[in-house]
Order: C-alpha cells, then sequence, then structure tokens
C-alpha cells in the first residue's frame, strides 16, 4: 500500500509537469462535454425559435383584391412579398418558396356571405415548406373562424353554434422532463470528459514507460507489480475525476447561457444535483480507468494505446444514443448495468425525479466489481514476464 | 555473492540459454562475455528476478530468488539493459523515486544521494530534468538510481555502451571501487578490453552455455593463446563448430 502511494505521488507530480496531461485533465476534457453541448442545444432550440418568430415572408397575388385579409396576417407576421408572372412554376423550381393567390371572385364572394376562395401554392416536397404552410393555413384559419363568428353574431346566434367539439390539449410532461430529452446525452459528455482527462495518464504510465524503457528498472525494485499498477490507477482516476469534476461545475455555468427557458423547460442543473451526480458516477470513473490501463497494457507501443483508446471512447456512446433515441422505459434490469445505470441515474436527477437508493446502490457496486475484475486483467498483464521487455 | 545454477529458458522455439552455471564473489569483478545473441541479457534477467528460469535456479547471499523475490532485489542494485528515465523528473528526483520504493527514509536517502552525486561526479546536473541529458548523464543517473539502497551485489548489463572513452574510464573506476568496498560485482559485455582491463573472473558464453571460466591468465593458458582475444575467439569458434554439428 505504501509502494502503492509512492507510485501515486511520483505519476501525478511527473503528469502535472506535462502540459499535454494537465490540458487534457482540466481544459479539454471539462469543456469538450459542455461546448459541444451548447452549441448543439443552441442550433436545435434556437432553430425552433427563430421559426416561430421570424417575419413569414409570403408572395401575394392579388392583395388589391382583400385588404383587411392582408391586413390581418400582417398583423401575425406575415410579410408581404410583390407578385411574380408565373407563379406555380417559380413554385416547382423553388425560386419562391410559399405563394398566396387572392382569387378573381374574392370580393364578390366575401360581400355576398358565400365562401370565398384563397390559394395556397407551395411544394410539400421541399424542405421546410410544409412547416410554413402549415402556419399561413393557420393565420388563414383563425382570420375565417374570426369573421365567421361575426357573422353570426350579426345575425343573432352564439358563434358557439359552430363548436359543437372543443379540444382542449393538457400536455404531461413537467418543463423539467421536455428538458431532460434534450439532456438524455448529458451522461455521455461526463463520460467523454472523464475519459479524456485520463487518457494521456494511462498511455504514458503504461505504454509510454515501457516505450521510454524505464518500466524494467521500475519493475526490479523489490515491490509488488500490483501495488505499482494500483499506484498507476490510482494517479490516472484522480485525474480522470478531477476532470469529471471541473466538467459538471462546466456544465452548470453552461446552464445559465442555455436558451431553455423560452421553450418553456428548465434543467435542474443546480449544485444539489451536481453534487449527487458525483458520486454516482465515481464506480463508473474507476471502471473507465482501469479499461483504459487495462487496454494500454496490452499495446506495444504508446501510439498503439493511442489507437485503442480512441476506440474505447466511442463504446459508452451507444446507451446514450438507445436510450435518446429510442423511447425506452426505464426497466429495473438496466440499473444493474455498468454504464446504463449511471445514464438513467443521471438522466432522473436531471429531470428532478427522485432516484431509488436501492437501485442505484446496485449498479454502484455492479459497477465496481466490474472495475476490480477489469483491474485484475491488467494485474495478469503486469504480472507477465513480457510486459517490462521492449521490442 | 550471486550463484546461477544450470539456468534454462527459452521463448517459444528459441532456446535462449541451456543450462548457465557460475559464481560471482564477493569483492570481485566478474565479467560475463560473449558475442551478441549468447543469452547474456536474458541470463541476468533471471539473476535479477524479471525473469522465472524454466529450469535451475539463482542465489543470490545464498536466498533463493525465485521464493524469495522481494528478498533477493532488496540485495541487488541492477543497471539493466533498458535504463530510461522519467524526463519531466530531475536526476535527483528520479533517483528519489527508486529510494523511495527501496524503502529508504528521508534522511537514509539524502544521505545516499549526496554521497553518490559526489561519487559520481553529477554535481552539475542532478537538479536539472533528465530531459536532453548526454548518454553518459544519463548513465550516471540510471547508476546512482540503481545504487541507491547500497547493495552488496551489483549488476550491469552492457553498462558502457554508447559511452566516449573518459566515460568509459571513470565508469571502470568506480567498479573497481565497489570492488574495494567489498561488493560482488557482475556485468555483462561484448567487448574484450572492458573483461581484459577490469574483471577477476570471467564467464564466457557463446549460444546459451558456458564455454568457458576463469581469469584471464586461466583462459589464456586453456585456449593455448598469447592474447586475450585470440583465446576468447578459439573458444567462441569451437562453440560454434559444435553447435553446428
Amino acid at each position: 500500500m505504501k509502494a502503492s502511494l509512492i507510485v501515486f505521488i511520483k505519476e501525478c507530480r511527473e503528469s502535472m509537469r506535462d502540459r499535454r496531461v494537465m490540458l487534457n485533465a482540466l481544459l479539454l476534457g471539462p469543456i469538450l462535454g459542455p461546448v459541444l453541448f451548447v452549441v448543439l442545444l443552441r442550433v436545435t432550440i434556437g432553430h425552433a425559435i427563430e421559426r416561430a418568430e421570424k417575419p413569414l415572408p409570403v408572395v401575394v397575388i392579388g392583395a388589391e383584391l382583400a385588404p383587411n385579409l392582408i391586413e390581418s396576417l400582417k398583423q401575425q407576421g406575415l410579410e408581404v412579398l410583390p407578385p411574380v408572372p408565373d407563379v406555380e412554376a417559380a413554385v416547382r423550381s423553388q425560386s419562391i418558396d410559399l405563394a398566396l393567390r387572392i382569387t378573381k371572385n374574392y370580393g364578390a364572394d366575401w360581400q355576398a356571405g358565400r365562401p370565398a376562395m384563397v390559394e395556397l401554392i407551395y411544394d410539400s416536397s421541399a424542405r421546410e415548406v410544409s412547416s410554413e404552410a402549415d402556419r399561413l393555413r393557420g393565420m388563414l384559419e383563425s382570420y375565417s373562424h374570426r369573421n365567421g363568428a361575426m357573422r353570426l353574431l350579426v345575425r343573432g346566434l352564439a358563434p358557439t353554434l359552430t363548436a359543437p367539439l372543443v379540444i382542449a390539449t393538457r400536455d404531461q410532461a413537467t418543463p423539467q422532463g421536455r428538458g431532460a430529452l434534450l439532456f438524455a446525452m448529458l451522461p455521455y459528455f461526463l463520460v467523454l470528459s472523464a475519459l479524456v482527462g485520463g487518457m494521456w495518464l494511462a498511455i504514458d504510465s503504461t505504454a509510454g514507460e515501457r516505450e521510454r524503457q524505464s518500466l524494467e528498472p521500475l519493475l526490479i525494485n523489490p515491490v509488488r507489480r500490483d501495488a505499482i499498477l494500483l499506484g498507476k490507477t490510482l494517479a490516472t482516476s484522480a485525474f480522470s475525476l478531477t476532470s469529471l469534476a471541473l466538467s459538471l461545475v462546466a456544465f452548470m455555468i453552461a446552464g445559465w447561457f442555455l436558451p431553455a427557458s423560452k421553450l418553456g423547460m428548465t434543467f435542474n442543473l443546480s449544485p444539489t444535483v451536481i453534487v449527487s451526480v458525483l458520486p454516482i458516477m465515481v464506480p463508473l470513473v474507476l471502471l473507465l480507468v482501469n479499461l483504459q490501463i487495462l487496454v494500454t497494457s496490452m499495446a506495444k507501443s504508446a501510439r498503439e494505446a493511442q489507437t485503442y483508446l480512441g476506440l474505447l471512447q466511442l463504446v459508452p456512446i451507444i446507451p446514450s444514443v438507445i436510450l435518446s433515441v429510442l423511447p425506452i422505459k426505464a426497466q429495473n434490469w438496466m440499473y444493474t448495468v455498468p454504464l446504463m445505470s449511471q445514464q438513467l441515474s443521471v438522466t432522473k436527477l436531471l429531470r428532478g425525479e427522485s432516484l431509488p437508493v436501492q437501485t442505484v446502490a446496485v449498479g454502484f457496486l455492479i459497477t465496481l466489481v466490474a472495475a476490480v475484475i477489469a483491474f485484475w486483467f491488467s494485474k495478469r498483464n503486469y504480472d507477465s514476464e513480457r510486459l517490462a521487455i521492449y521490442g | 555473492m550471486i550463484q546461477a545454477d544450470s539456468l534454462h529458458k527459452s521463448f517459444g522455439a528459441t532456446q535462449a540459454v541451456q543450462g548457465v552455471s557460475f559464481v560471482a564473489r564477493d569483492g570481485e569483478i566478474t565479467g560475463l562475455l560473449g558475442p551478441n545473441g549468447a543469452g547474456k541479457t536474458t541470463t541476468l534477467r533471471m539473476l535479477y528476478t524479471l525473469m522465472k528460469p524454466d529450469a535451475g535456479r539463482v542465489l543470490v547471499d545464498g536466498i533463493d530468488a525465485q521464493t524469495h523475490a522481494v528478498e533477493v532485489r532488496k540485495r541487488l542494485g541492477v543497471l539493466p539493459d533498458a535504463r530510461g528515465l522519467y524526463r519531466r523528473l530531475s536526476a535527483r528526483e528520479n533517483i528519489q523515486y527508486f529510494a523511495a520504493l527501496q524503502g529508504l527514509s528521508a534522511e537514509q536517502t539524502r544521505a545516499r544521494i549526496d554521497l553518490l552525486i559526489k561519487t559520481l561526479a553529477m554535481e552539475d546536473f542532478a537538479e536539472r530534468r533528465t530531459e536532453g541529458f548526454s548518454q553518459g548523464e544519463r548513465l550516471k543517473t540510471a547508476i546512482a538510481r540503481a545504487l541507491v539502497h547500497d547493495p552488496r551485489n551489483v549488476v550491469l548489463d552492457e553498462p558502457t555502451n554508447g559511452l566516449d572513452v573518459m566515460a568509459t574510464r571513470s565508469l571502470r573506476e568506480f567498479l573497481r571501487q565497489l570492488k574495494g568496498e567489498g561488493r560482488c560485482v557482475l556485468f555483462s559485455t561484448h567487448i574484450m578490453q572492458e573483461v581484459a582491463a577490469l574483471c577477476d573472473r570471467i564467464v564466457i558464453i557463446a549460444q546459451g552455455r558456458v564455454v568457458a571460466e576463469g581469469s584471464a591468465v586461466e583462459l589464456k593458458e586453456q585456449a593455448q593463446e598469447q592474447s586475450l582475444e585470440e583465446a576468447f575467439m578459439k573458444i567462441i569458434g569451437a562453440a560454434a563448430i559444435g553447435g553446428l554439428a
């Protein structure tokens, strides 16, 4: 145990002088996730907000035939573009997205109380045009309803006569719930920051040490090899956890810059949640570090180790993608699978739901056991005669 | 004292060492002489417990290396073939690391390192990071690191590799000093002049076997040659023919 401590201190001391390790653990690892996340979220959310609020430019033919209608549409965000000669051809060639034509008889029909026709011209196969057409249709329908109601009132009838059915939508998603759907990717970014934080140290302390031929002299010391391995594992874990903790803080700060409230979402990224995420993630970080070291202890050179670890970084994205794309309901057994357990627990915390302590504890323990198993396999590699010999 | 008793080691189909026995005594310098690929490094690796022999055994000060590996390592100071240093640590910090792993107290460590820095003339670079060290500076740091725990037995694998004439001379001086302190010094080399200049006993290894053993004078007599080099060539040559037959 004392030897492990000596190795731990030496590895930390040496790493703190290594710009590459420090950059990864203290800057790149913690920042990478939140920045990627905010950018992604801003693009999706920002896009939706923009579309809902920005003026809707529409080519209008015969605007002078229906001044009241056009005035009402303008108030709802319509931007009138001047007419073009052959409007159907222009839409087909996608030179314009959307056109509104007021028919010749509009004025006469309106005056006579007959249905007056307007035409919506668009190409539904063109990207994003459908939603614009829907928006315009909505504007037209609301104008139509309003005037219909007026006509009934004028004739002394209740406007409710024409509305036998009332549809009220009651969305049961809590604001946090809606936000957490977007946040399903967050656990992966946390895992990524832990992996990035520990990566260089894992490479440097095994494959790197072998490549620089300092492993053989180290192993000749009167110390058990698993004690040396434990020291290296602890040092890598320390860097990995630091990276994760900083990443959580970065996420908390990133939360302030999200336009989430505009969409009626709130993410629970309060300090309380951040503090409870950390202990849930600790066994997972230990497992990942042990896997990193196991992989590097099999590699013959630092370059080879780097390639393997690059692939390892992609593995944890799998449950995140599955759980964010497929609306699978959380089953109890999922809490027993390392990675998935932490993914679900963290997501639940972000949604502001309470966590079943027992299921979390089971995931915690199983992940810890998996970490020990990975350590045991690394130890086997360390005990082999070939380990120290380079080339 | 280091005793190798009929050591065998093979890697797959390659039989690297097939029956090596010799004794390296305290207060003597023993040279393991042989051409490249004769099995010197593998033999030494079995001595300092990095590898387990397939057969045979190693005794260091009478202690079995296989059953008491940790105890044996405490009694050995080893300069292996691989002598990489930690680039971001100073020479002193490199040595301190190994002193801590050897279980030395802070006080013992400081005293030993100061002594070694003085003996090996490392004052100019002891506090510098080892990145960019010359071969000689590297070797001195590696030797100091190997001897920080004041071991009775010193094993060096090709210690003069890559050294210039000056550095080689001062290394020889240092090895004689270790011998004078009553230590058992064992080193391997493929350079004739090394053994001729230094060794009390020479063990010649070829193709994984000990082909001759004795002092320089005894070996010359045995081969009936005037120079050690001729004797060496004759002995190695005989072994090679024997091996081919």
